[in-house]
């Protein structure tokens, strides 16, 4: 086998150092009615052309975003990543390093674990970052564990503005852990949200999205203010993170702790994953963060150098007592994230973010002249809401059908929800054209 | 004692004192080049991309335009380039050596799985398009959810956790489900782990509400099965055992443990993370366990990246496999369909307990760990837990001399020391371990698992040649013998040739530093 080194010869050498007479020895400690001699029904193994065969059909049996005018948002975003991301993650030294335990030999991921908290943090206008969670919503989830340890409260409000997956994994977290979550129903764009008389001197803190789930951008001043003023905190979600390029970040709006999907930033589509969890807050909470926190220092020559800091909070040191389970971040993603900001910087940054809203802005308007399309938002950045005269999830299996993917039908993520049956949610970005826009329109025309 | 975290393990600098090393103009050696901040390269009209502005438009941002400057370092491609390459040689890496840390599995890489997880049909999917265009994926998830059920005997699998923690919430939030439904949830309160368990392992159960009751382990480093009998109860909900344990042995009384937590009502969950010693060779479903998660990364080989991403997948037993989150995978006779919601699947008479995250799981992670298994196949899987507790197992027989080993042997695919060898002599775990970096190794796993006094735990893999084996063992009984012979200074201040010296931890503690801020501006540039 090609990935294996020993030959029958190593082998046959070893065991006679071990004093084994076989393979079989070494399992001994199995219990009898355990151990396997056959092997397990499975196919034997398959050399590289004939793996890559398996694969390709296999991926020819999907159709790649990039194939189609392509229109779906709802949590993760198609942008262009540069060349040099995908070349920078596959160097062995970052792709095939492990969790810097040994910081002396591992000063490159600390390094960039350092810049992205500072990145992060610049972009959410907060005053600290964590090194990342495993995605947005698992983050979400962290966020108002972290809540109720700050506020020492068990009760989270959670808006109709927040994506139905986050919502169901802070539900599902909050269950089990014996927290209480009040959801508000969806938020549809046009309609206005009282979340404010919601909040209690029971509430440890509500989470509010923006842009939201269906695409509105959202003030989060007055609910900050109505939370502060009841003692609980301000979650702010953000899942695509291109906007905060062009939006006031919830740093400045008020928000405590802010939580944010990264994909768009670095990390392709994937199928849903791996993508990378975004978590700032302010400083007077770090000791409550969730994850890994990289900070610097100096060596024994008094050079800077960086280290995992602040692990007093972490499980493999308290134990039952810690802050969260989490173990790993979500490394590579994290760096992706970090080169590709690097390169927007502060001006790509902003361009790219403004050519996002104009596309979304020129879609809308072109899909709003199509018979039979309401375009609900009033502020929006790159994802809108549209209510269609047919049940949207038909329309989105119609277009498919000639080839534009148009979006995500809203009764996907809110089944059972009468209002959200017609509603469209679309996102444009910067891989959009004129000749996408003008597909999408004229495939809407035949469906609606 | 000041200067020690609780696993006693010291923090600060130490005794380090500088190299003496000829100092350049630069800070620079050869190869090796100081690098700095990103944000100290920012260069006010530079930049990494190439865009136009949007032509006229109507702003609909309402009033939620961004006023004013981010902070974001201004850099070209090329200084981008030079800026993280730089940055890369300074980690060490399993592509460059032997990286021995116990528990984590550090095994090669195949780049074939980075080419099938890059191709655009299987990573440019969105996983919200309709199910119908997405018939690959599903296919892939289908697949891969046959593997791990065929290899750990287990009918139930869930793939969504996004990594091993996130796995053993999963198959910990599926007990108490069941214990929901079968109305014990109230009385049953107890959870029984091994002192010598991963911190996870406590942190999970702690973060579902349960009391962790830690069991204790024998002198030859295994459960204690009396004990252990004596803590079960009416009200113990679950025990969360990793085996092969952490102490690298296999817990032979297994099934007699398996069988005590099940006539006591409760239910085993076993720790994964070692799977690798025993894939292909003995099938978990055998030996009793009802759930159990497998970082796809350490047994399926698919990248550490730096700490993540990574992916844990669960399997159950037939008792638990009702309860398994959403979403998942059934292949009907009009192709693979994604169950995503409570409706959907109560007609397909399942009771999920509920979402761990929003879309389907690690994909990306999904496609590396298939094309792993697809590659070695049943009889390639089988030889990979071979070679792995063979290499083990030499590592153990040709250092136990030199080294100390707690308990007796055969290990399974890690082999574990403690510091007894070091008595005397000044030199502590972790210097030993500081002096392996300047002989060109990562240090093993130190001061876990804490059953042992100043733990080491080698575990070598099973991708690693006899020769780069030999190598190794040469090289810790050259440490060995030097630290017997006094010669101190190696240790306890090394690392003295890696990118930087023992780093002050205690300091980056005290005094957090999290993020970089722009220097006070100066009060006028004085020429």
């Amino acid at each position: 086998m090609r990935y294996l080194p020993l030959t029958e010869t190593d082998r046959r050498e070893m065991l006679g150092v071990i004093g084994a007479k076989g393979i079989d020895e070494l399992f001994r400690d199995v219990p009898e009615s355990a151990r396997r001699d056959g092997l397990v029904d499975l196919p034997r193994r398959k050399g590289e052309l004939e793996v890559e065969r398996i694969f390709e059909r296999m991926a020819a049996k999907n159709v790649a975003a990039g194939s189609v005018p392509f229109f779906v948002g709802g949590g993760a975003y198609r942008h262009h990543v540069p060349a040099t991301v995908d070349h920078l993650i596959q160097r062995s030294e970052f792709l095939t390093s492990y969790t810097p335990y040994q910081p002396e030999i591992a000063q490159g991921t600390l390094q960039y674990l350092f810049e992205f908290q500072t990145q992060v943090a610049m972009i959410t206008g907060m005053d600290v970052a964590n090194a990342s969670m495993y995605d947005g919503s698992t983050g979400c989830g962290e966020a108002v564990l972290m809540a109720h340890r700050v506020t020492k409260r068990r009760k989270a409000v959670l808006s109709g503005t927040l994506h139905p997956q986050y919502a169901a994994v802070v539900r599902n977290l909050s269950d089990f852990a014996d927290y209480q979550v009040e959801t508000m129903p969806p938020a549809l764009p046009g309609t206005s949200e009282d979340i404010i008389s919601h909040i209690t001197d029971e509430t440890s803190c509500v989470v509010v999205q923006t842009p939201g789930f269906f695409g509105e951008l959202h003030d989060l001043r007055p609910i900050a203010e109505a939370a502060h003023a009841k003692g609980a905190l301000l979650i702010a979600v953000v899942s695509e993170i291109v906007s905060l390029g062009a939006v006031t970040p919830p740093g400045e709006m008020g928000a405590d702790i802010v939580v944010g999907e990264g994909q768009s930033i670095g990390n392709g589509l994937n199928f849903g994953g791996p993508y990378v969890g975004l978590f700032a807050t302010r400083e007077k909470y770090v000791r409550q963060m969730p994850g890994r926190l990289c900070g610097e220092t100096v060596d024994a020559d008094g050079k800077r150098g960086y280290v995992l800091t602040l692990s007093t909070r972490e499980q493999h040191i308290r134990r039952e007592k810690a802050t969260s389970n989490i173990c790993t971040n979500s490394g590579l993603c994290c760096l992706a994230f970090t080169i590709h900001m690097s390169l927007l910087g502060e001006d790509g940054y902003g361009q790219l973010a403004r050519i996002n809203h104009a596309a979304a802005v020129k879609l809308a308007e072109r899909l709003a002249a199509v018979p039979g399309v309401e375009i609900l938002n009033k502020a929006f950045f790159n994802e809108f809401t549209m209510r269609l005269s047919r049940p949207a999830a038909e329309v989105v299996d119609a277009l498919a059908e000639k080839g534009v993917l148009g979006g995500v039908p809203a009764s996907r993520l809110l089944p059972g929800v009468k209002e959200a049956e017609d509603l469209l949610i679309v996102a444009s970005t910067e891989i959009n054209t004129d000749a996408d826009r003008a597909a999408y329109a004229a495939a809407l025309k035949e469906v609606l | 004692m000041s200067g020690m975290n609780k696993q006693g393990r010291p923090t600060s600098i130490g005794g380090a004192s500088a190299t003496g090393a000829r100092e350049t103009f630069t800070g620079n050696r050869a190869l090796e080049q100081e690098e700095p901040l990103l944000f100290e390269l920012d260069n006010p009209g530079a930049c990494g991309v190439d865009f136009d502005e949007p032509g006229e438009f109507t702003s609909h941002l309402g009033n939620f335009e961004r006023q004013g400057r981010i902070g974001l370092a201004r850099v070209s491609e090329p200084e981008v380039m030079r800026h993280f390459v730089r940055l890369s040689a300074k980690n060490y890496s399993i592509d460059a050596g032997l990286y021995p840390l116990g528990s984590c599995t550090m095994k090669h890489n195949p780049r074939l799985n980075e080419k099938m997880a890059r191709l655009p049909g299987i990573s440019d999917v969105h996983p919200l398009q309709p199910q119908q265009t997405v018939q690959g994926s599903l296919e892939l998830m289908s697949e891969l959810s046959h593997w791990l059920k065929e290899l750990t005997g287990m009918p139930g699998v869930t793939l969504s956790p996004k990594a091993g923690a996130h796995g053993e919430l999963c198959g910990m939030m599926a007990i108490r489900a069941a214990l929901i439904a079968r109305g014990e949830d109230e009385t049953r309160t107890r959870v029984l782990v091994p002192e010598s368990a991963h911190g996870t392992n406590p942190a999970t159960a702690a973060l579902l509400g349960y009391k962790v009751d830690a069991i204790p382990a024998t002198k030859e480093g295994r459960v204690d099965l009396e004990a252990f009998k004596s803590k079960l109860g009416p009200d113990v909900a679950a025990i969360m055992l990793t085996n092969p344990n952490t102490c690298g042995l296999f817990e032979r009384d297994i099934v007699k443990i398996a069988d005590a937590v099940h006539e006591a009502g409760a239910y085993f969950y076993c720790d994964g993370a070692n799977f690798n010693a025993i894939v292909g060779r003995v099938r978990p479903g055998d030996l009793g366990v009802d759930a159990m998660h497998i970082n796809l990364h350490k047994t399926f080989s698919t990248p550490h990246g730096g700490g993540g991403p990574g992916a844990g997948p669960v399997v159950f037993s037939q008792a638990l496999a009702p309860f398994a989150p959403l979403p998942y995978v059934v292949n009907g006779k009009d192709g693979f369909r994604l169950v995503e919601t409570e409706g959907e699947a109560e007609a397909d008479g399942t009771t999920p307990f509920g979402r761990m995250t929003a879309f389907h799981g690690q994909m990306g992670m999904f496609v590396r760990a298939l094309s792993y298994m697809l590659s070695h196949g049943s009889d390639g899987l089988r030889q990979v837990a071979e070679d792995a507790v063979l290499n083990a197992n030499y590592v153990l027989a040709s250092l136990k001399d030199d080294l100390s080993a707690p308990f007796e042997g055969p290990c399974m695919h890690e082999a574990l020391f403690d510091d007894r060898f070091l008595k005397g002599t000044g030199v502590e775990t972790l210097d030993f371990a500081k002096a392996m970096i300047d002989e060109g190794y990562h240090p093993m796993t130190m001061y876990f698992p804490l059953v042992v006094h100043g733990a080491m735990l080698i575990e070598p893999t099973e991708t690693e040649s006899k020769q780069a084996v030999d190598l190794f063992i040469a090289t810790l009984k050259d440490l060995a013998r030097a630290a017997r012979s006094n010669d101190k200074d190696r240790f306890t201040g090394a690392p003295y040739m890696s990118p930087r010296r023992r780093l002050d931890e205690t300091g980056a503690a005290r005094r957090p530093v999290l993020r970089w801020a722009p220097p006070p501006a100066p009060a006028q540039a004085a020429e």
